[in-house]
């Protein structure tokens, strides 16, 4: 079956406030989502894995040309709206499917109980071999 | 665990399942005892010896824990099943039709494919789950929710546990073939290389589809499949480089395919033919026939393969197939022939990273090096697949040297 990861970055969505100044309520309404959605995902076989990023600040930024030391930026980053917050990892029956699943992380509830909106990206993982029977005759044809 | 112990329980595994599920009308229930009662033989019978009824054994180990199971469930309703289960009479139903049953439930069409396939890898041969898991690069924990989920959909359905009907009975079959048929290609896709637990999959679905073949002699396409898989897999030990890339057909060393393998293939094809209309999978064996015959790539009857084309697109309506067919029209009668036949599925096949791949062979065979180095490369930006896409990649930096060069 085709694995998809779905990404969520620092692009807001609807709204700008930040967690800290949500009501107490508000906050467990939005935790209470994401983990019924995951316990879901869990039951269901699809969700096979997932992690939350460390902030942005404490990242750092490696180039090297192989003989020299290498150059390691430090933050703070001045722009990081495109970074990678978290991800998970869903093995599903077709791209709807994982279509479907990132819809629901985006409309997790926020501020005052509306869907937060944020953008969720669909990537295909690269596969070893095919995924159906199509793209194996396919695959049988071209390379034996 | 000693094969011979390994490979006797597995071929129980579905007789015996069949007969509990039978008797008790629970699949569900009696497949998590079947699989526990099987752990229990892989645990003793090397140690103890064989017992003299193996399945008499198994049967008997797997009835206790499903009666258990029903005992731990307090409710009145499950002690009155537990009294029919053990006042039913042994049954009169054979051990053949009791694996047929198995796998028609396993292969039911209210289930996914992925679903089917990986229930079927379990009650049918006989996998424990954590193989099963390996095989699809899953958690144990995941493959068991799947399995678990697969039978609740089954008794959801109300299908109740006994062979379809006559009028259900062709569609019922033709789950079951594709999913044997998605099995191996799963391993076959992957064998060579590092995975060597995928490749397992494809002698699984082989072993499969014989015990199939055994239970359904007569029936054209259950041969027909049989065939396809043993003609395919006879490439197996040539179709991967020593680095583990793709080898086109073409190019392979025919020396190195399995002989064996492709004499049994062609018997069970000569033996299938003119016992029916002709089926899907028995044209796609013949198809591999025509290859496997050839001794040389270039004493290969394209015109042949070229009408088995024609027959099979009729009888799929895949477009896939159409381009296959391409591929064949192209070897006949020319380049340009083959391209127009690609041209006619373009627009059902946009998008579809095959179509460009296609196009681009047909186009360097024409002698259009520039556009088929860019048909290859939109082929590589869109296949998921990442040794097709190294193989593309290749060929789109193969032909655009080939242009610098010749300027």
């Amino acid at each position: 079956m085709p694995r998809y990861v779905l990404i969520v970055n620092f692009q807001p969505g609807v709204s700008h406030t930040p967690m800290e100044e949500w009501k107490p309520e508000e906050i467990n309404a939005h935790l209470d989502y994401y983990r019924a959605l995951n316990r879901a995902l869990v039951e269901s076989g699809e969700l096979i894995g997932g992690e939350i990023l460390a902030p942005p600040s404490l990242a750092k930024i490696v180039t090297s040309d192989g003989v020299s030391a290498p150059v390691v930026t430090d933050g703070p980053f001045q722009e990081f709206k495109e970074w990678v917050a978290g991800y998970q990892i869903v093995d599903v029956e077709s791209e709807e499917r994982a279509i479907e699943i990132a819809a629901k992380v985006s409309a997790v509830p926020g501020e005052g109980g509306v869907p937060i909106q944020q953008p969720i990206h669909v990537r295909q993982l690269m596969e070893e071999g095919p995924s159906d029977a199509a793209e194996m005759e396919a695959y049988v044809q071209q390379a034996g | 665990m000693p094969p011979r112990v390994e490979d006797l329980l597995r071929e129980l595994a579905p007789q015996v399942l069949g007969g509990l599920a039978r008797r008790s009308g629970d699949f569900a229930a009696a497949e998590d005892a079947v699989q526990e009662a099987l752990v229990a033989a892989a645990t003793h019978w090397p140690r103890d010896g064989v017992p003299e009824s193996p399945r008499g054994w198994l049967l008997q180990v797997a009835t206790r824990r499903l009666i258990d199971q029903r005992r731990s469930e307090k409710s009145r309703r499950s002690r009155e099943q537990v009294a029919l289960l053990q006042d039913v009479a042994p049954s009169e139903v054979s051990d053949r039709d009791d694996t047929l049953l198995v796998l028609f439930m396993c292969c039911h069409p209210a289930l996914t494919p992925a679903s089917a396939i990986s229930l079927t890898l379990r009650a049918v041969g006989g996998l424990t789950t954590a193989e099963i898991a390996r095989a699809f690069l899953v958690s144990e924990a995941t493959m068991a929710q799947r399995i678990a989920r697969a039978k609740q959909r089954i008794e959801a359905s109300g299908v109740p546990f006994r062979m379809p009907t006559d009028a259900e009975r062709e569609a019922r079959l033709r789950s079951v073939l594709r999913v044997l048929y998605l099995i191996f290609n799963e391993g076959y896709a992957a064998s060579g290389g590092p995975d060597l637990q995928r490749a397992d999959l494809a002698d699984e679905a082989i072993r499969l589809a014989r015990m199939l073949q055994r239970l359904l002699p007569d029936d054209v396409e259950v041969t027909g499949l049989l065939a396809l898989m043993l003609l395919v897999d006879a490439r197996r030990p040539a179709r991967t480089s020593a680095e583990g890339e793709p080898v086109p057909l073409a190019e392979q060393d025919r020396a190195l395919w399995d002989r064996a393998r492709i004499t049994e293939g062609l018997a069970l094809l000569d033996g299938s033919i003119g016992k029916g209309a002709p089926g899907e999978y028995q044209i796609q064996a013949a198809i591999a026939a025509v290859h496997d015959r050839a001794r040389r790539a270039e004493d290969i009857d394209w015109p042949q393969i070229l009408a088995l084309y024609g027959l099979l697109e009729r009888i799929t309506g895949n477009p896939i197939v159409t381009l296959n067919r391409a591929v064949a029209t192209a070897m006949a009668h020319g380049p340009t022939e083959g391209l127009a036949v690609v041209d006619s599925v373009a627009e059902r096949l946009d998008g579809h990273y095959r179509l460009d791949a296609v196009r681009a062979h047909l186009l360097e065979l024409s002698g259009d090096t520039q556009g088929a180095r860019e048909h290859y490369r939109i082929a590589a930006s869109r296949t998921t697949n990442l040794a097709e896409q190294r193989y593309l990649a290749a060929q789109a930096a193969r032909l655009a040297s080939s242009l610098s060069s010749s300027r």
